[in-house]
């Protein structure tokens, strides 16, 4: 299964009003290390469906919630919750940094 | 237990593991769990690898070099390597997962690590307006300002790239003349958006949530200015990645892995060595690739002269990795 996209349009309804935490992977086509974070967050995201949510976003076709939210480099991975950005991971990283990144809300 | 393991995925590794899979040595590539690939990966147009006379990508040509490996046999492995033991007939190759392989040869092809400024903000604001890419990142720049560090042939790509999207791009250079090439230097001085900062080093990055401006120290004088940024592009130099094999491996005075004379062959029997973790000069993806392929033909020839008992234990065995141990 792989990540559902948002887009500039959904984004409040699906990321700042959600329920759950949930994490917003901004990624572009041309960016090499996104394709290669894109299917461990697959796992993680499977793994731990009852705790977090995770989309896409890409920042090509929905420049606006990208400039909102100040993304200069890809990927970027921010955690939602209630609103409010809660944690901001940058760059590919091997499952286990991850994971351990995102330890608060795996718990 | 393996024949061969290839630590790396860049053109050295992918070519050595085409070889040694061609050889039926059933090679196990460690290709790491986010950077396989290379540094090939953060590239746009890769026009100077033969065979290709429109250009390709180079994430392309990086997946074609992996599907060329797969089809004759090699298998991948998405995982780091942590810790490698390389003394004695049977080499130790351990996982981020905890896995252990064991092989009777080992090449060791991890490309070089981009050099960092080492200030204390560099780290915090990495992400952040602070990046080593401009290809990755400089389409986020539209319209701001941003300086480019160094003095080399990347240093002023990274430059000319950037003018297509930022409105100024400061090229911060601590010597008054550049080690660029000539062609390289003659197109960034005649484009207007790029402005020189002669003698000048980085001392400082601003910002808070992100790089708002940069502190820089002539290297003349001492005089002390700053320049508003939105970005901070680092671009002076790689290290060979050779942490891994510290206090195994003889290195060259240039800090690569030695290796003799035209061959891949370090201090240790068994230990091959490719790409640019051995190359201080030449740093391209064709040289990377030939010195995989001698890699490779080494690693070879020296399995063909192993005891037949040692190799029979290698070959045609399924890989058993081993739980870690505690
Ligand atoms: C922006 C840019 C543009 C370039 N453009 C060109 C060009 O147009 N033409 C050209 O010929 N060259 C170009 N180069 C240079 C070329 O990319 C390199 O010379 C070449 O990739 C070196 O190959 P390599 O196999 O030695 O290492 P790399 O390509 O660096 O690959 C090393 C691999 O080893 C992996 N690795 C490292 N440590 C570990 C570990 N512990 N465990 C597992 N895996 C590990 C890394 O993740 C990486 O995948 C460019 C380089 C850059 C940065």
């Amino acid at each position: 299964m792989s990540a559902r996209n948002v887009t500039d349009a959904d984004f409040e309804a699906e990321v700042l009003k959600s329920d759950k935490p949930i994490m917003v992977d901004f990624w572009a086509e041309w960016c090499g290390p996104c394709k290669a974070v894109s299917p461990i967050l697959d796992r993680i995201a499977e793994e731990n469906a009852d705790k977090i949510d995770i989309v896409k976003l890409n920042v090509d076709d929905n420049p606006e919630t990208a400039m909102k939210y100040g993304i200069t480099s890809i990927p970027a991975m921010y955690v939602f919750s209630d609103g409010e950005v809660k944690k901001r991971i940058i760059g590919a990283k091997p499952k286990p940094a991850l994971e351990s990144d995102l330890a608060e809300f795996l718990a | 237990m393996r024949q061969v393991i290839i630590v790396g995925s860049g053109p050295a590794a992918y070519t050595a593991a085409i070889y040694a899979a061609r050889a039926d040595l059933a090679p196990l590539v460690i290709a790491s769990s986010v950077e396989f690939g290379g540094e090939l990966m953060k590239t746009t147009e890769v026009e100077n690898f033969p065979g290709f006379p429109e250009g390709i990508m180079g994430p392309e040509l990086m997946t074609k070099m992996q599907e060329q490996a797969e089809r004759f046999g090699a298998e991948l492995v998405y995982d780091d390597v942590t810790k490698l033991e390389l003394e004695g007939e049977i080499k130790r190759v351990h996982l981020g997962s905890g896995e252990v392989h064991e092989a009777l040869a080992v090449i060791y092809a991890t490309g070089s690590a981009y050099r960092k400024l080492g200030l204390a903000d560099e780290e915090r604001l990495s992400g952040y307006g602070v990046s080593w890419c401009a290809t990755c990142d400089g389409a986020f720049f539209r319209q701001k300002k941003v300086a480019v560090v160094g003095g080399g042939d990347s240093a002023l790509e990274e430059a000319t790239f950037l003018t297509r999207f930022a409105d100024t791009v400061y090229l911060v250079h601590r010597r008054e003349e550049l080690r660029a090439s000539k062609a390289m230097q003659e197109r960034a001085f005649a484009d207007p958006k790029i402005e020189f900062l002669w003698n000048q080093e980085v001392a400082h990055i601003y910002g808070d949530e992100k790089v708002t401006g940069m502190g820089l120290v002539s290297t003349v004088d001492g005089t002390e200015t700053t320049k508003d940024l939105d970005g901070l592009f680092v671009a002076i130099g790689a290290d060979p990645r050779t942490h891994l094999v510290h206090g195994q491996l003889e290195l060259a005075p240039e800090g690569t892995v030695a290796v003799r004379g035209r061959s891949s062959m370090t201090n240790l029997e068994g230990v091959f060595a490719a790409g640019d973790v051995v190359d201080p000069s030449y740093k391209q993806a064709i040289t990377a690739a030939g010195s995989g392929c001698v890699a490779a033909l080494d690693a070879e020839r020296y399995l063909s002269e192993l005891p037949a008992e040692l190799l029979a234990r290698a070959a045609g065995t399924a890989p058993q990795p081993q739980p870690a141990s505690a």
